[in-house]
């Protein structure tokens, strides 16, 4: 698959997704319905790229969505009442994340294993921090979040913002090739003398940045937090990036892919409730969605081959 | 004889299953020394019971963790709930209904374990992705079918798998002749030498003429049965299924086959350390909750000991 063909498939199925919504809804086709389509799709996507950070160096994050979930209640409670202390105990899990990443390669450790034991920790002190749903938005984030920029939704804005950055850090920098290199072929970047742990302790860090800017935005768009208001981030974002045109192995990704994907399953959920699906198949038709999403990318594979067979006679 | 019993001893600790039963032995120890010795009875029975679970949702999983890297089968907790739900809506607490109950809970699993594979196989989609997919598709059936409805188990059913023989919890019975059957399978067997060589060289496995889709195919369906096993034995168990009973199995099956001493990269599994973790998950929880830790606490510290029994097995490697 070439690089230029990945990002048009996930392109193709939010489009196609938008105007089945914009048929069924056609009032969803204004600057307050696309934010109501697109806000929560911004912590999502944010997720996204977190969980692409750990697929780019071949590993595999079960505990984002508690990450996020516990970033959100610290978010809600030390953020907003003793800033200094919550900014210090941000920057401490996002070093936690580093050292997980470091830890799991020096030691050689499965990472599903390591960031499925990391989230029994996180939902801990989760459960520690808000035993009950509550806390408080601190005010800036909530003003940030509720933003009216002109023209273009703040969900827009946003979810275009996070594309750019990320597509200049991973695509576009030296840091980002090398990190993507020790997905590719961690021997050559070893052969080449940097220092894989290192580098995958970056990815970690990156992924923990990612996570708590998730976090933070979550707590801005709901105003409150509890220990479980994320943990079904961690499918999502697997999802996300590759339905995003991700894989598995390889260092393959493409964040403006994961952001596309993120947009896509989130718009999946709000295109079901507008087609009145009985709750019971939400949930089974995003499965189906992406069921479809899959096929419909192997079809494209065939055809892509085929025509490269052709042309190389 | 006696020789070769000593070096056999001595030899013990290098079975990678040995450090999980260990462990295991060190926690019911150390909740054992905190209740003074009341209780323990008890304790020794639930930890068998509910290690039963988690050992035989854990044993699927390892075959299909045993193919080798990206292979997981991630619709455990939904096959259950599915085949739970099903099976108990169907039986409608009728005695006479247990068995074609158990019937279709099989065949639940039967049918998810096949579409899994298919979804593999017809979409060449990683298993991770698969079988995440698949188990949204399941969950929603489980929803549908259900309706929050708590019907209760047939009574026979439920006194089964509550009761016990000489000690020993029915359940536990069952899940140590599964065990057992599975280390024959695994050890013994043709088939558990292909699985093997899959988990150790897919190329090389099919050069050497191993039918490894058929391999994979019978893995991922013998993984889900055994899923819907465990989903109707548990909402027999706990009077009734529940569309949340699967969650926590999801981490558990994992858990269990890594800490069991088997390798997450495929190709070497052992089945008695299966039972090693499910008994050592059980008892880490027991022991915590004895302590009178709250939740949160719990949860770190679980999560702390999974993490440094990864961190210590894996270094054992480097000694041997």
């Amino acid at each position: 698959m070439s690089g230029r063909y990945r990002i048009l498939l996930p392109i193709l199925s939010l489009a196609v997704l938008l105007a089945a919504v914009f048929y069924l809804q056609p009032r969803a086709m204004s600057y307050f319905g696309l934010n109501l389509l697109f806000n929560l799709a911004v912590p999502i996507a944010l997720a996204t790229i977190a969980q692409m950070m750990i697929i780019m160096v071949n590993d595999i994050d079960l505990s984002i969505g508690t990450f996020v979930s516990f970033v959100a209640c610290v978010t809600a409670t030390f953020l907003n009442e003793t800033p200094l202390l919550g900014a210090g105990i941000l920057l401490l899990s996002i070093m936690v994340y580093a050292a997980m990443g470091a830890l799991i390669h020096i030691r050689q450790l499965p990472a599903i294993v390591v960031t499925l034991g990391m989230s029994f920790v996180w939902a801990g002190l989760a459960v520690l921090l808000l035993p009950s749903p509550g806390g408080a938005s601190p005010g800036w984030i909530r003003t940030l979040m509720t933003v009216k920029p002109p023209f273009v939704p703040m969900a827009v804005v946003a979810c275009i913002l996070i594309a750019a950055v990320t597509h200049l850090l991973i695509m576009r920098s030296a840091t980002g090739t090398l990190l993507r290199a020790v997905g590719g072929n961690t021997q050559a970047v070893l052969r080449a003398g940097w220092s894989v742990t290192k580098l995958k302790a970056g990815a970690y860090a990156l992924a923990g940045l990612f996570g708590v800017l998730a976090g933070m935005c979550l707590v801005g768009l709901t105003t409150s937090a509890d220990a479980n208001i994320a943990l079904r981030y961690t499918l999502l974002s697997i999802a996300g990036v590759i339905l995003g045109g991700g894989e598995f192995v390889g260092g393959r990704i493409s964040p403006v892919g994961a952001v596309i994907g993120a947009l896509t399953l989130s718009l999946a959920g709000s295109f079901l409730s507008f087609m009145r699906l009985s709750p019971d198949w939400q949930i089974g038709a995003q499965g189906a969605i992406l069921i479809l999403v899959l096929a419909v990318r192997l079809v494209f594979a065939r055809n892509g081959n085929r025509w490269k067979e052709a042309k190389n006679g | 004889m006696a020789e070769q019993k000593t070096s056999m001893l001595l030899h013990l600790h290098r079975r990678p299953w040995f450090w999980a039963f260990a462990a295991s032995a060190l926690a019911f120890a150390a909740t054992y020394a905190l209740t003074a010795g009341s209780g323990s009875g008890e304790l020794l029975a639930a930890t068998l019971t509910f290690a039963t679970f988690s050992a035989i949702v854990g044993i699927g999983q390892m075959f299909v963790i045993t193919m080798g890297p990206g292979n997981v089968d991630l619709s455990i907790p939904a096959t259950m709930t599915l085949a739970g739900t099903l099976s108990l809506k169907f039986m409608d607490g009728a005695t006479t209904l247990i068995l074609p109950g158990l019937g279709l809970a099989l065949l639940v699993g039967l049918a998810a374990g096949l579409f899994n594979y298919a979804l593999i196989r017809l979409l060449r989609i990683p298993p991770i992705i698969a079988t995440l997919s698949a188990s949204f598709l399941y969950q929603s059936l489980a929803i549908w079918w259900n309706r929050g409805l708590r019907i209760k188990p047939p009574e026979a059913l439920s006194d089964f798998t509550t009761g016990s023989v000489l000690g020993l919890p029915n359940l536990t019975i069952i899940g140590i002749l599964i065990a057992v059957a599975s280390w024959v399978l695994l050890e013994r067997s043709l088939f558990g030498r292909w699985i093997s060589a899959v988990g150790q060289n897919t190329r090389a496995a099919r050069l050497s003429g191993v039918p490894v889709e058929t391999v994979k195919a019978l893995t991922f369906t013998g993984s889900a049965v055994l899923a819907s096993l465990t989903g109707y034995l548990l909402a027999s168990f706990s009077g009734g299924a529940a569309l949340n009973m699967g969650t926590e199995y999801l981490l558990i099956s994992i858990a269990v086959v890594v800490i069991g001493g088997s390798s997450i990269a495929g190709g070497n599994s052992n089945v008695p350390g299966i039972w090693g973790g499910a008994l050592l998950m059980f008892l880490v929880v027991s022991m915590l909750n004895s302590y009178g830790l709250g939740a949160g606490v719990r949860l770190i510290l679980t999560g702390t000991i999974i993490i440094a029994i990864v961190a210590a097995a894996s270094g054992r490697k480097d000694c041997a």
